[in-house]
């Protein structure tokens, strides 16, 4: 038993966890057609059969209901706040397996040469909205507020000793919505993790019909369609959204240092902080030579490399790799898009180098700016 | 064939065929096709839906409903949110009390439950409208637009969220908003310690510095004090709530304009 938590407690670990995901998360929403081929070898998509829901959900409770037997746990899980979380990790998985269902379907339906589940006969299509639409509205909102009823007579909405600035508690969490963007402050400072990310998710979803320049596969569910987009919005919802707030809310404690679902959230745990910057990497154990007095020539390739990602790569992936992709998407759509992904992409790209190269930052300039 | 006539009168026909009723409702209660459709067009509130929708429409598995549901949660609390302001005053000396009073002493002591648990709840169902629509594809065109309306409502939903957060004045309220006040510290150019702020200065005299920045703007203060609790309350109960009003009518005129629900071609 002892050895089962203590190999939850590493599994759980976001340096072990997130590759792990990472790596699977590509087979089961394969963005490529050589990602499908595997995705096909290993099966993967028969998570979205009903045995297949019916093992994640079972996983699941089974992983909740073991949480909560352990007394720590329980006092996070059970917390009032934390409650939604528990909401949102169920309906999150629920309606992944919901959607990827139908469009499994759907996707079978298409390649046998039929219409979509969602397809309906233009002459005999209609329902009308008194009383039938209306009634299932009404239904809704009744057992809604009846569960908020319930769920408000059982649990007390939290209140806490009176505000004092001088006593922060330990540690201190940004509502729950925005774990994820706290999280992100582990590996870049506020002004890229609070400010920046955050602008480019709002501007990445609001660009996002207008770079996704099929015009076919709207109004039904389905993968084969759609299977880029598909994949990348999963992976920012899925992995760097709804993954980083568990992470955030579950496993998070004192000094925001990790301690796994069976670890005491010891205030004295010393986690070691040795992080070093691109430029000490390069210069000194690499080149074993002391740092350069001029601020640019010490930080040059951090910033090149940088300038080099976001603004050479894309032009290069255009004339290789991409070339059919950029083709189609016309050459705005295609800057934007890889902007944004590749800004997306940043976030991982650090978490792996921070665990791999104990790296601080890409670029420090002290007064400045650090990346 | 008199006192017939008048036995079959039931209450029924009293009440709906009254003069007061026929002139708050523009129709018979519906018993065919056409009253049906014509009760929909001539009533305010139903007319935000069409006549009539699709078949796949109606099925809860392509919907899942989390449109409706964040709509209804939003009025559940705004109806909530109206009755607690009669009971809070957001100063620092009384904030707290009143809220420790609320469930003391006031009848119907749950509205502070509900309105908190409502507002997870919104927060979830706007993320997981969000999702269905990307699913089914429903955000191509001729919807462009719209989805980038409901982008700017889900922020709006959690701004709503985070301000309402700092109003008990405990000790979670305060120290989560300073953890995502000082984020407005480090905006570029107009926070004080974000990149390039001393760029915005004229001579010597810097424009950007603890009192003139992006978090003393959001705090009105240096730290979370009187002034951010005023701020955040007027931001929580008429700011942000009057913002998202005008970007809800916009939502739903443009899912009927731009061809009502999405569906396969």
């Amino acid at each position: 038993m002892e050895t089962l938590k203590h190999l939850l407690n590493l599994l759980s670990d976001p340096r072990i966890s997130f590759p792990i995901l990472m790596i699977l998360f590509f087979f089961i929403f394969p963005p490529t057609a050589w990602f499908e081929k595997w995705n096909k070898r290993l099966h993967f998509d028969r998570l979205w059969t009903p045995v297949g829901g019916l093992v994640m959900h079972g996983l699941m409770l089974v992983a909740l209901v073991a949480a909560t037997l352990d007394p720590n746990f329980r006092l996070i899980v059970t917390k009032p706040d934390n409650v939604p979380i528990v909401i949102l990790i169920f309906g999150s998985v629920y309606f992944l397996w919901l959607s990827m269902r139908q469009a499994r379907d759907n996707d079978q339906r298409l390649e046998a040469g039929e219409k979509p589940d969602e397809y309906c006969d233009p002459k005999r299509r209609d329902i009308l909205v008194w009383p039938d639409v209306l009634y299932i509205e009404l239904i809704a909102m009744i057992l809604c507020m009846a569960f908020i009823i319930i769920w408000s007579l059982y649990l007390q909405a939290p209140l806490e000793q009176p505000a004092n600035p001088a006593l922060a508690p330990n540690p201190a969490k940004a509502p729950w919505y925005f774990l994820a963007l706290q999280e992100m402050l582990v590996y870049f400072d506020p002004w890229l993790a609070g400010v920046v990310f955050p602008t480019l998710i709002i501007v990445g979803l609001i660009a996002l019909p207008y770079l996704d320049s099929d015009r076919a596969g709207s109004g039904f569910y389905s993968f084969s369609r759609r299977k880029l987009f598909i994949s990348l919005f999963c992976f920012g919802w899925l992995l760097l959204w709804v993954y980083l707030i568990i992470v955030g809310t579950f496993l998070r404690g004192p000094n925001w240092n990790f301690f796994g679902p069976f670890e005491v959230w010891d205030a004295h745990k010393v986690v070691p902080m040795n992080n070093v910057n691109l430029s000490e990497l390069i210069w000194i154990k690499l080149l074993h030579r002391p740092l350069p007095n001029s601020i640019l020539l010490r930080e040059a390739v951090g910033i090149l490399g940088l300038l080099g990602y976001l603004f050479v790569l894309p032009p290069l992936l255009e004339k290789s790799a991409l070339k059919r992709f950029a083709g189609q998407m016309g050459r705005m759509r295609y800057g934007l898009f890889m902007f944004l992904s590749l800004m997306g992409l940043l976030l991982p790209i650090k978490m792996i180098l921070r665990w791999t190269l104990s790296l601080k930052y890409l670029v420090s300039i002290p007064g400045w700016f650090n990346i | 064939m008199g006192p017939e006539k008048k036995q079959k009168r039931n209450l029924a026909d009293l009440i709906f065929k009254s003069v007061l009723w026929r002139s708050i409702f523009r129709t018979d209660i519906p018993t065919d096709k056409r009253g049906r459709m014509v009760t929909v067009l001539n009533n305010f509130f139903l007319h935000l839906h069409p006549v009539s929708i699709p078949r796949h429409a109606v099925k809860l598995k392509y919907t899942w409903l989390m449109g409706i549901l964040a709509t209804f949660l939003f009025f559940v609390l705004t109806i909530t949110g109206i009755l607690l302001m009669f009971y809070y005053r957001p100063t620092v000396q009384y904030a707290y009390n009143d809220v420790l009073d609320m469930a003391e002493s006031t009848p119907l002591g749950v509205m502070r439950e509900i309105h908190r648990w409502s507002a997870h709840l919104m927060v979830i169902t706007v993320w997981l409208h969000m999702f269905r629509v990307f699913m089914t594809g429903s955000y191509k065109p001729p919807r462009e637009f719209n989805w980038g309306v409901g982008v700017i409502l889900l922020t709006l939903t959690m701004l709503l969220s985070f301000t309402g957060y700092l109003l008990p004045w405990d000790q979670l309220a305060i120290w989560a908003i300073t953890v995502g006040s000082n984020m407005a510290a480090a905006t570029p150019l107009v926070g004080r310690e974000g990149p390039g702020s001393a760029l915005l200065s004229i001579g010597d005299i810097s424009l950007i510095g603890r009192t003139s920045d992006a978090k003393f703007m959001l705090l009105g203060d240096t730290r979370i004090a009187e002034g951010a609790l005023l701020r955040f309350y007027v931001f929580h109960c008429v700011f942000f709530p009057f913002i998202i009003v005008m970007f809800m009518m916009v939502h739903f005129w443009r899912i009927r304009k731009d061809g009502g629900i999405s569906g396969p071609a």
